[in-house]
């Protein structure tokens, strides 16, 4: 019988947030650094579905345009991010994310 | 009854690409987990009536952003497969499924509970070119000084990764002595 009701937006709602508890464990998982940072595009990426389902729900453009922002701040990060692990792995091949543990206080 | 469909075979794409990006060994295998996933949330942003973002959703993220990410693994040359059996810290693992099953459990809880009494407004035009334009007037006219900064933000971003990933001439130096 659920196959034939409408999805709302709880049903969006509810997915963003498996997805966000999946990306986040594989963050706190995982020790590959390039890993980390696409475990980190999968929340975003829950953020986003979440703006765009109550945009929808509202009927309010502005969650889109938030989204948007979103896109071009993740971009840049990757962009950063990418570069700091190339300057690391460069140095140190194979390092994972346990071996960089320099800035420790 | 087609809409749940849709909705279904998505969520499916989304769900079972984000377990294969945190499962796999190698990160070639995790990366086009990670393609699988943005373009489920592409199919689910074109159910839900925004079409220029599920455009750019495969532009930018599945297009750019994973292309990316190849690249690196590619010219570091890390792409042979993770041991995964390998602990270091032997609680961190139980620890790291209680916390992603306590934010996924907590936020669907607060989702349930607010269910219905979410406010329901108008609903967008979706005809034609009708998101599109809300789009670019919400933009370009209450948010065109942000819109501005993205793009200082952009070069900032770029010349950085350059400055930071550029062989110093002394270094290159040293390495030929």
């Amino acid at each position: 019988m659920i196959a034939f009701a409408e999805p709302t937006t709880t049903y969006y709602l509810l997915l963003s947030a498996v997805l966000f508890g999946i990306g986040s464990t594989g963050l706190l998982v995982r020790r590959n650094p390039l890993i980390m940072f696409m475990c980190v595009e999968l929340m975003l990426n829950a953020v986003n579905l979440t703006f765009v389902a109550l945009s929808n729900r509202f009927g309010d453009i502005k969650g889109q345009t938030a989204v948007f922002f979103v896109m071009v701040v993740a971009a840049a990060e990757v962009v950063v991010g990418l570069g700091i692990v190339i300057s690391i792995l460069r140095r140190r091949p194979g390092a994972t994310a346990d071996d960089l543990a320099e800035l420790k206080g | 009854m087609m809409q749940m469909l849709v909705f279904v075979l998505a969520s499916m794409m989304v769900l079972v690409g984000a377990v294969s990006v945190i499962l796999m060994r190698n990160p070639v295998h995790a990366a086009l987990g990670l393609v699988l996933t943005l373009f489920g949330i592409a199919v689910h942003f074109v159910a839900l009536d925004a079409h220029f973002l599920a455009a750019v959703q495969v532009i930018v993220y599945a297009g750019a952003i994973v292309v990316l990410f190849l690249f690196v693994i590619m010219l570091l040359g890390v792409d042979k497969s993770e041991d995964l059996k390998i602990e270091p810290f032997p609680i961190q693992r139980p620890l790291a499924v209680v916390v992603g099953a306590g934010i996924i459990g907590l936020v669907a809880a607060s989702v349930v509970r607010a269910g219905d009494t979410i406010a329901e407004g108008s609903p967008l035009q979706a005809d034609g070119d009708e998101n599109i334009r809300a789009l670019a007037r919400n933009l370009y006219g209450d948010h065109v000084f942000a819109f501005e900064f993205t793009s200082i933000l952009l070069i900032v971003a770029v010349a950085g990764t350059v400055l930071m990933t550029r062989k110093s001439k002394k270094a290159d130096d040293d390495r030929l002595r």
